[in-house]
């Protein structure tokens, strides 16, 4: 407990995370706001709302996550944290808790504020949470931001450096994954064991607009919990790759 | 007490430190000598746990760092006063770093009233100038009233104000009783706040000592003497001594023995003698006589 303390303090005693925060929500949001706005009252879909948080947002997120471990190593204040706490897997972990918690209660912020937005600019769409489906669609983004920063803090632990692990997780995130669907015949088979791939897969809604939503045309092996559960064992195995290489390397 | 043996750290083929063995005695102020590059930095790292050594072993009061349970309440170090988040306020980082060892957060305001930083607390510590950071640094350091402080290089870079303050500051702690090892590689320095001295060069150890027996030793046996029988007087001395003109002033440096037997000499060969002065040499020169042996042995 001390140490999720230790790394609330820090977190909210410097100015990112308020304006990422900031930036995710506009964004997210904005976004849901923009097409509620200018699609034909009563047409707007609740998969549409989330194509926001689940797509841009999200890299936002990513962004701020990575952000707090490299800064950390920007400045060597990860050296006075070593300092002050020698375990150093135990400093990472509480970092990344604190963090990914962080991250999840915004996605819930964003998605649930699209859904929200829409319903007030397009008040004649039905935009009712009934379904498990639904409810998934809508409260998993939160999961979703969760998972995604343990994966982008242990990309900030790799790579030390912010510019290096915001273009990897960009890139990773926004460009690679989309693209090896390019590749004839195999890339989508591949596409289907990717871990970002998998996290849109979970959020999938099914339905009439299948085809807009992301990860559509990837024939999955797993179920849409599977799903989330493979994209969260990758993020834990690149976690415990990264603490380890943490505690042998030195500070 | 620190105590470091045999400690190793290699770097590819460099040896940053090599087979370096000292005790840092407690309640004492032990000073941390050599030039740059000598492996001063490298050795706190390894004392702290922020490196690992190659081989080797340092241990504080019989345990390594990461075995110590809250280390900020046994040992209070500064060595870098940039390692804070420069858009951090000083209060907030000391209040984590309060936290983090279970120090109750009302020793941060003392602290801040120690270093004298109470008033700019709530400002960001990237807009403090050198000596500012110092102070928040040792604020940091002293967060757990330890008994134990590590300083690297602390006047490096200050104004004489800063110097003044730090090492004024040195002398309270080691008043107090508390354990200092401080780094620097300036020997004028150390020798006014240092009673104990850990000389190293190129990674290995060239001296502990006490600060009052290095200088002693590294001034002694230099004799100036002039007379107007000098040429007789050198060939007298040249059997028991080292002896060198000094043409600019036309007298004769003596090294090896001391002043007292060259005027017995002197008087045994009825020679006059106009001055008979032992020198004492500048400390930085003998210092630096001191790490450039170590340098030259080390390129054989």
């Amino acid at each position: 407990m001390t140490l999720l303390a230790v790394e609330r303090i820090k977190l909210f005693s410097t100015r990112s995370p308020y304006w990422c925060s900031a930036l995710a929500l506009v964004l997210g949001v904005g976004l849901t706001a923009i097409i509620a706005g200018t699609t034909d009252n009563g047409q707007v879909s609740l998969g549409v709302t989330q194509f926001g948080s689940s797509q841009l947002a999200l890299s936002v997120v990513l962004v701020m996550a990575a952000l707090a471990v490299t800064t950390e190593y920007r400045f060597s204040t990860i050296r006075a944290t070593f300092l002050a706490v020698p375990n150093r897997t135990s400093a990472l972990v509480a970092k990344t808790v604190v963090v990914a918690f962080i991250a999840a209660l915004l996605g819930e912020i964003i998605a649930f504020g699209s859904v929200g937005i829409a319903k007030v600019l397009s008040p004649a769409s039905d935009l009712a949470i009934n379904t498990s489906g639904e409810w998934r669609h809508v409260a998993g983004v939160g999961l979703l931001y969760g998972i995604g920063a343990i994966i982008a803090i242990a990309v900030g632990i790799l790579v030390r450096q912010t510019a290096g692990a915001v273009a990897i997780l960009l890139v990773w995130n926004m460009l690679l994954e989309g693209l090896i669907g390019i590749i004839p015949k195999v890339g989508v088979k591949i596409q289907a064991w990717l871990p970002f791939m998998n996290a849109n897969h979970f959020l999938q809604l099914g339905g009439d607009n299948m085809a807009e939503q992301a990860g559509a045309g990837v024939d999955f092996k797993l179920s849409q919990w599977g799903s989330l559960g493979y994209f969260a064992g990758i993020a834990v195995a690149l976690l415990v790759v990264a603490l380890i290489v943490a505690k042998r390397r030195d500070a | 007490m620190i105590e470091a043996v045999r400690l190793q750290k290699h770097y590819g083929k460099t040896k940053a430190v090599d087979d370096l063995s000292f005790t840092v005695r407690p309640g004492r102020v032990t000073g941390f000598l050599g030039p740059n590059g000598a492996g001063k930095s490298t050795t706190m790292r390894m004392i702290l746990g922020l490196d690992t050594p190659t081989g080797g072993d340092v241990r504080i009061d019989g345990q390594h760092y990461a075995q110590l349970k809250q280390p900020l309440r046994k040992i209070g170090a500064l060595l870098d006063a940039k390692w804070v988040h420069p858009n951090r306020s000083a209060r907030s980082h000391l209040k984590w770093l309060a936290v983090s060892n279970k120090i109750p957060v009302s020793r941060v305001q003392e602290v801040l009233e120690v270093v004298g930083l109470t008033e700019v607390a709530h400002k960001n510590a990237g807009g403090f100038s050198l000596g500012m950071s110092q102070r928040l640094g040792i604020a940091g350091a002293l967060l757990g009233d330890p008994e134990v402080l590590l300083f690297d290089e602390p006047v490096n870079g200050l104004d004489p104000e800063g110097i003044l303050w730090i090492r004024q500051f040195m002398h309270r702690l080691a008043g107090e009783g508390r354990t200092v090892f401080v780094s620097s590689h300036l020997l004028s320095e150390m020798s006014q706040t240092a009673q104990d001295l850990i000389v190293i060069g190129r990674g290995q150890l060239i001296a502990q000592t006490t600060t009052e027996q290095f200088i002693a030793d590294a001034t002694q046996d230099t004799v100036r003497v002039r007379s107007p029988h000098a040429a007789k007087l050198r060939e007298i001395l040249a059997a028991h001594a080292t002896v060198t003109d000094d043409s600019a002033s036309g007298s004769l440096v003596v090294h090896g023995i001391p002043a007292q037997q060259i005027g017995e000499l002197a008087a045994e060969h009825q020679i006059v003698l106009h001055e008979l002065s032992p020198q004492r040499g500048s400390l930085e020169e003998a210092f630096m006589q001191l790490t450039k042996e170590s340098v030259e042995y080390q390129a054989h």
